[in-house]
């Protein structure tokens, strides 16, 4: 299809939204290799780290990407994204940083939390790896409509030496001019996507024939319920002995750490099919399938503060 | 204007691409702001169903009977506990015909930073009054903003008239009173619509209490106002952000210079000149994110070629050689501050104007602006946060500025603290508002030119 537009009549010009939204982004990747020395993009083979990589390869097409990438890998990560994450990596010829939070955990420098979960252990391998590579600005794939802690994030969002993130301390952004000055030992997070939603992100991806991790799609799993979720068997913690295992034919609608990450029943088996159902769907992202936001009204900002993403 | 995308899903998805709108909203919680700003997406189907539990169960915890949808538009814990809102916040709402992103301001005098931000990227602001209280110096600072930042679209929206009765007089009066305020301000458009955000009249449904109105509701008249620019008469701008040089076997001579077009538009073939250096060559071939076209126009995301090895990097602009800038080194501008720490005549500031940063002192506070009344105070000394003001600066190098009224993205700035990065200013060239041009006395002009 037309993405671009002009009328007949000459002289008047317009943009589709998804143009829109693509050349705000890509802007914004530009703006970065601009200004800053030494920027890393947050990979973990989830969808918005996908397209954000798929916006940084057209942002300096014919050239190579002038970041490297970073994924904080939980060890309960789902083995077929890990699997496209070192596909990606090798067919981009681009370099991977891994912080490792199992590593950590044997080190004994974190504790496994009670409940499993992995994901509130991230912040720590995240913050010291930005440390010790000195990464001047980091990419991350969050978007304002996500939650309402981040509907008043910026674009550029300055963290101090500690990663951590002041309210109060973030600068206005007016126009399309954004500063990116920052001390030594401080860094920006960067936010490419954040006027996109969940719905703008799958259009995108149909619209640009993006590859995806398989589990995107309708398949066939064992998986039992915790907390009103379908959550997947493995070693990282269930089910316990009093979940029931089931086969289901299920999809994910977003990729964090097994332990959290919920499965939505679906026989949704192509990119139309799963647009199809979100735009019908009556329940927010995050909402549906990640456990760790419903901890508490205020569980995103306190974990924002601590330099999480 | 009819710019239609081709569509092949029936009406009622948003399957397909639409068209994009920035809109703004300004007024405050006593307006009812954040009512209508949630019976927006409530009503228009935006706002999904864990969301609205949510909130549910906020409102019963406080002890509220309905669902408060103000809820839906509240953020950091410390707003919910003061129960106001004390930033820019970014929405997200999506209609089979648009895709809205809509940046919801406070309204109070200490937080016209907050609207002048939200005012900076919009296509178009709601204006939000009491049918009750009428244009008070609250409306008439909004007006003004909306004025300065050259917000092409307004809408003033009166709000409770289900408070006044549904009384057509009520509405018109206020409608007439503040769309002559603003026309004077050089608004070019203002729309009025007669609202109940709380009884949902005119927002997303029509209302059965104003047959009175024909008009649009706000959000038919969101989905309708045009987005599509005429650029002939636009000056075509474009700041280099990055120089992109494959050097490899296979583009072993690729010089692409990128950057987003923040105005007008480019064709393979035409004489540029690139600035600061006066420059000249022509464009030989223009990439659209890796797709060569002969035609690219704002806001694209684009690599330009051009026919000449000459020197380009980060921070020049490219223009056409016809319509050129004149670069200066004083630039006059009017301010809105927005950092904590006052502005000072003497100050030594970074000038980030474009994709450019230079050294910059401010010369020179001329005056301070007072927006409820636009009455002028002669040399304030400094601006202090929230304060508009004018300003005159010399930068340390040649800047090619446009006039903010021609271009919004290369006639604004903003200035930043060397010491510790602070975003202190936002600035736009030339003069505050595009006011009616004045008539002139033919007495003061002889026809001689000098």
């Amino acid at each position: 299809m037309t993405t671009t537009v002009a009328t007949a009549t000459g002289g008047t010009y317009a943009l589709s939204h998804l143009d829109a939204l693509e050349s705000e982004a890509v802007h914004i990747f530009r703006e970065v290799a601009g200004e800053f020395e030494n920027p890393v993009i947050l990979f973990s083979g989830g969808k918005d780290s996908i397209v954000m990589l798929h916006l940084a390869l057209k942002a300096f097409r014919p050239a190579a990407v002038p970041f490297s990438l970073l994924h904080v890998d939980t060890g309960h990560n789902f083995p077929e994204v890990l699997d496209y994450r070192d596909r990606a990596v090798a067919r981009h010829g681009l370099r991977l940083h891994v912080a490792s939070v199992q590593d950590y955990i044997d080190r004994g420098v974190l504790k496994e939390r009670p409940d499993g979960t992995r994901n509130p252990l991230q912040t720590l391998p995240l913050t010291e790896k930005i440390q010790a590579e000195k990464f001047d600005a980091v990419f991350g794939g969050g978007r304002r409509d996500e939650e309402k802690a981040r509907a008043k994030e910026r674009v550029f969002s300055l963290r101090d030496e500690f990663s951590q993130w002041d309210p109060r301390r973030q600068r206005p952004e007016l126009w399309n001019l954004y500063n990116g000055r920052h001390a030594p030992g401080e860094h920006v997070r960067v936010f490419p996507l954040s006027n996109w939603t969940e719905l703008d992100v799958w259009q995108y991806i149909a619209r640009e024939g993006i590859e995806l991790p398989e589990i995107y799609f309708a398949h066939e799993r064992e998986v039992f319920q915790r907390s009103g979720m379908w959550l997947t068997a493995g070693e990282w913690g269930g089910p316990k002995a009093s979940e029931q295992v089931e086969k289901r034919l299920v999809r994910y609608r977003t990729v964090g750490d097994m332990s959290c990450t919920g499965a939505v029943d679906s026989d949704a088996t192509t990119l139309d099919a799963v647009i199809a159902e979100i735009a019908a769907s009556r329940l927010t992202e995050r909402g549906a399938t990640r456990a760790d936001d419903k901890l508490s009204e205020a569980a995103m900002e306190d974990r924002k503060r601590e330099g999480y993403f | 204007m009819s710019t239609t995308l081709p569509s092949t899903t029936p009406a009622g998805t948003t399957l397909t691409e639409t068209t994009l709108l920035r809109f703004a909203t300004a007024g405050s919680v006593d307006d009812g702001k954040s009512t209508l700003v949630g019976r927006l997406l409530h009503d228009s189907k935006s706002v999904l169903v864990d969301q609205l539990e949510a909130v549910e169960r906020a409102s019963a915890s406080r002890g509220q009977e309905a669902p408060d949808l103000a809820l839906l538009t509240d953020g950091l814990r410390a707003e919910r506990e003061q129960g106001i809102t004390i930033d820019v916040a970014y929405r997200y709402f999506a209609t089979a015909a648009r895709r809205f992103i809509l940046a919801d301001t406070p309204g109070h005098v200490q937080y016209t930073r907050n609207m002048v931000t939200g005012a900076s990227t919009a296509e178009l602001t709601v204006i939000l009054v009491d049918a009750r209280n009428g244009v008070v110096e609250q409306t008439r600072r909004h007006a003004a903003i909306a004025a300065l930042l050259r917000v092409p679209h307004v809408v003033l929206a009166v709000n409770k008239m289900d408070l006044v009765d549904y009384e057509e007089g009520v509405f018109a009066a206020i409608a007439e009173e503040f769309t002559a305020y603003a026309l004077e301000l050089g608004v070019p458009e203002v729309t009025a619509i007669p609202i109940s955000a709380l009884a949902g009249d005119n927002v997303v449904e029509p209302s059965a209490h104003m047959d009175w109105y024909g008009g649009p509701t706000v959000l038919e008249h969101l989905e309708t106002v045009p987005v599509a620019h005429d650029l002939a008469h636009c000056h075509a701008r474009l700041p280099v952000q990055f120089v992109i040089r494959p050097q490899t076997a296979e583009h072993p001579d690729y010089r692409g210079y990128a950057g987003q077009i923040a105005a007008g538009s480019f064709r393979v073939g035409e004489a540029v000149t690139v600035l600061p250096s006066g420059r000249a060559s022509r464009i030989a071939g223009i990439d659209l994110l890796g797709v060569p076209v002969e035609e690219a126009w704002t806001t694209q995301s684009v690599t330009v070629l051009l026919e000449d090895d000459i020197d380009v990097s980060r921070g020049d602009l490219i223009v056409p050689s016809k319509d050129a800038p004149a670069t200066t080194q004083d630039v006059e501008a009017t301010v809105c501050h927005v950092a904590d720490q006052p502005l000072t005549v003497g100050h030594r500031v970074l000038i980030k104007h474009g994709t450019r940063t230079v050294k910059a002192i401010v010369k020179d506070i001329p005056s301070r602006l007072t927006l409820d009344d636009l009455s002028l105070h002669p040399h304030p000394g400094q601006l202090v946060a929230n304060d508009i003001g004018r300003v005159k600066i010399r930068t340390a190098e040649p800047l090619p500025v446009d006039s903010y009224a021609d271009s919004r993205r290369t006639g604004s700035f903003i200035l930043i603290d060397p010491a510790d990065g602070t975003t202190l200013t936002a600035g736009m060239v030339g003069e505050s508002f595009a006011a009616p041009e004045p008539v002139k006395d033919a007495s003061d002009d002889d026809g001689w030119d000098f």
